[in-house]
């Protein structure tokens, strides 16, 4: 079976001379969840809002379940459901109304059971009489995905969700977006979190520059990138590391107050323990001391410039 | 799910949104032209029109009825479609248009058609208006039906493009403020152009509202300042260059679509 969305050469340089997407290669699989992760202005929006077509492409092209969006542009949009990552709604529209135009839109014929249940699902069914103006941003949220999900879209993009998003709302958001994959859809989210892609997805991309960097399955990933950093503020500082501290390749920094140790955090010995007795045995003291999972920039720099 | 070939329900969808937009504000919609033809009327009509004898034949008071007419139905075409357009493009809800299954001329078809339906509603609530002020008699009621569907879709056409060209409310207001609304006053709404005296009343040729008035004014009372066969012409010729426009704007993506 081919695959739900597949991408290939895609290209986009707005305007402005700004290259936001340069040669991207992308597939998609059938009911999966995958995030697009990666740093602002990476080109994220770009590449769901040419998909969704809200933008434009300058060469390249796109297949929507074997459909090219340019040529067969409405069997393309009809399955895909968009939640863009600002807030933009119909202020004076009812709950109900908006959600149901939505669903026109896409030549769906009413379906008030459906939107009920939509709306129930999403906790807005006490609201559906208000106007959104009168709604609160977490409500407004609720409403754009609703309103997405009018049309019971194949696929369903979110750009950014939990950006300014409440735990509750986050929660159900996660909730849902599980649901719809037991029903057979597949949701595609953009994240400069990792945490977020660790905790939804099942595939990961990383994006930087307008370029896919690479394509992973999310414990493949994050045990490639899982490294962790423990740093330890001594209470006096050293002049160079003790040669008894060698096998654990640590460095120096801070005029020699602080200790850095970087470490696999998936490895069965992290070597954490073994060091800290060294040092009590060296007699050198600490005061403070502090983990760290690698950052997104961490990642990015390390794919990006490979490893000495 | 089945592709048609028309997104009927979609366009239905948009152009039931609009109209239930102008229902929204119903009295402002409607009362605010009426009010406005009303002091026409008072003021022109009455007041002025009395010791005017007669204009090609007609009492002057009937005579400026297919001017006030035009007037508004140029106004309220471009506002309507204009704002239509505008609002979503402004607080971003374009998105989910150009997101939907939606040809462009499907979404002209939907915004442009509301605009014209609004318009040609406001036009017949006129022409009911000035019945109280001065018989009427129209002539060729077929002819003025067509004139004033032809004139709003095609100032519809022209406003839909002013809402996606205008990048702020006051941009939004300037072209019906500078250019309709001086146009139309010097169109020959309120006199015939014959009563100009030279070089005034070649100049006045070249400004297209005449054309329009003059053939919707035929078709009131079978006189024209220039031959109904042109006054066709002329608001066809506009309606596809508008339409060219539209197409232009569709294709380059134009300040919808980057």
């Amino acid at each position: 079976m081919h695959p739900i969305i597949s991408v290939s050469a895609l290209r986009k340089a707005y305007q402005s001379g700004l290259i936001a997407l340069d040669n991207v290669d992308l597939t998609i699989n059938r009911q999966e969840i995958f995030a697009l992760l990666g740093p602002n202005g990476a080109g994220k929006t770009t590449l769901i809002s040419i998909i969704c077509g809200t933008v434009g492409m300058s060469a390249g092209q796109v297949l929507v379940d074997g459909h090219d969006i340019v040529r067969d542009y409405r069997a393309a949009r009809g399955l895909i459901g968009l939640v863009p990552q600002e807030i933009s709604l119909d202020i004076f529209a009812t709950v109900w109304n908006t959600v149901s135009f939505s669903r026109g839109l896409y030549g769906c014929r009413p379906d008030p059971a459906y939107i009920e249940h939509l709306l129930r699902d999403l906790s807005l069914w006490d609201k559906r009489d208000r106007r959104v103006i009168e709604l609160s941003g977490g409500m407004k949220r609720r409403v754009m995905i609703a309103k997405a999900l009018s049309h019971e879209p194949k696929i369903l993009f979110l750009d950014e969700p939990t950006a300014g998003v409440d735990v509750s709302l986050r929660r159900d958001m996660w909730a849902l977006v599980r649901r719809l994959r037991d029903k057979g859809v597949t949701v595609i989210l953009t994240t400069h979190y990792i945490e977020e892609a660790e905790e939804m997805a099942d595939r990961v991309g990383v994006i930087a520059q307008g370029r896919i960097l690479l394509v992973e399955e999310t414990e493949a990933l994050m045990r490639k990138l899982g490294r962790r950093r423990l740093t330890l503020v001594l209470h006096h500082p050293l002049g160079a590391i003790p040669a008894e501290l060698a096998p654990w390749k640590l460095e120096l920094a801070d005029d020699g107050h602080v200790l850095v140790y970087g470490f696999d955090a998936n490895a069965e010995d992290t070597g954490v323990p073994a060091l800290l007795r060294r040092m009590a045995e060296l007699g050198i003291d600490f005061k403070d001391l502090d983990t760290s999972r690698s950052s997104l920039e961490d990642i990015f720099v390390s794919l990006v410039e490979p490893a000495p | 799910m089945s592709v048609a070939w028309l997104n009927v329900t979609g366009v239905w969808t948009i152009y039931r949104a609009e109209m239930a937009r102008m229902r929204r504000t119903f009295w402002q919609s409607i009362a605010t032209p009426v009010v406005t033809t009303v002091l026409y009327f008072v003021v022109f009509g009455g007041a002025i029109g009395s010791r005017i004898q007669h204009v090609g034949g007609v009492g002057y008071g009937a005579f400026i009825v297919p001017g006030l007419i035009m007037l508004t139905l140029l106004t309220q075409s471009i506002g309507n479609a204009s704002i239509g357009i505008y609002f979503p493009i402004f607080s971003k809800t374009v998105y989910e248009i150009l997101a939907a299954p939606l040809s462009a001329m499907e979404t002209v078809l939907a915004y442009v058609g509301a605009a014209a339906t609004k318009s040609v509603i406001l036009a017949l609530i006129i022409l009911g208006t000035a019945t109280f002020f001065t018989p009427l008699h129209i002539l060729h009621p077929c002819w003025m039906v067509a004139f004033m569907l032809l004139t709003a879709i095609s100032f519809s056409l022209f406003g839909f493009i002013i809402g996606i060209w205008a990048q702020n409310f006051e941009q939004l207001a300037i072209i019906p403020a500078l250019v309709v609304t001086p146009l139309t006053f010097l169109g020959g709404a309120f006199y015939a152009v014959d009563m100009l005296p030279q070089p005034w009343r070649t100049v006045n040729m070249l400004n297209p509202v005449v054309y329009l008035v003059s053939g919707f004014r035929w078709s009131f009372y079978g006189v024209g300042e220039v031959g109904v066969g042109l006054s066709l012409a002329f608001t066809g010729l506009f309606m596809v260059a508008c339409l060219a426009v539209i197409w232009w704007i569709f294709r380059t993506g134009y300040r919808m679509k980057p």
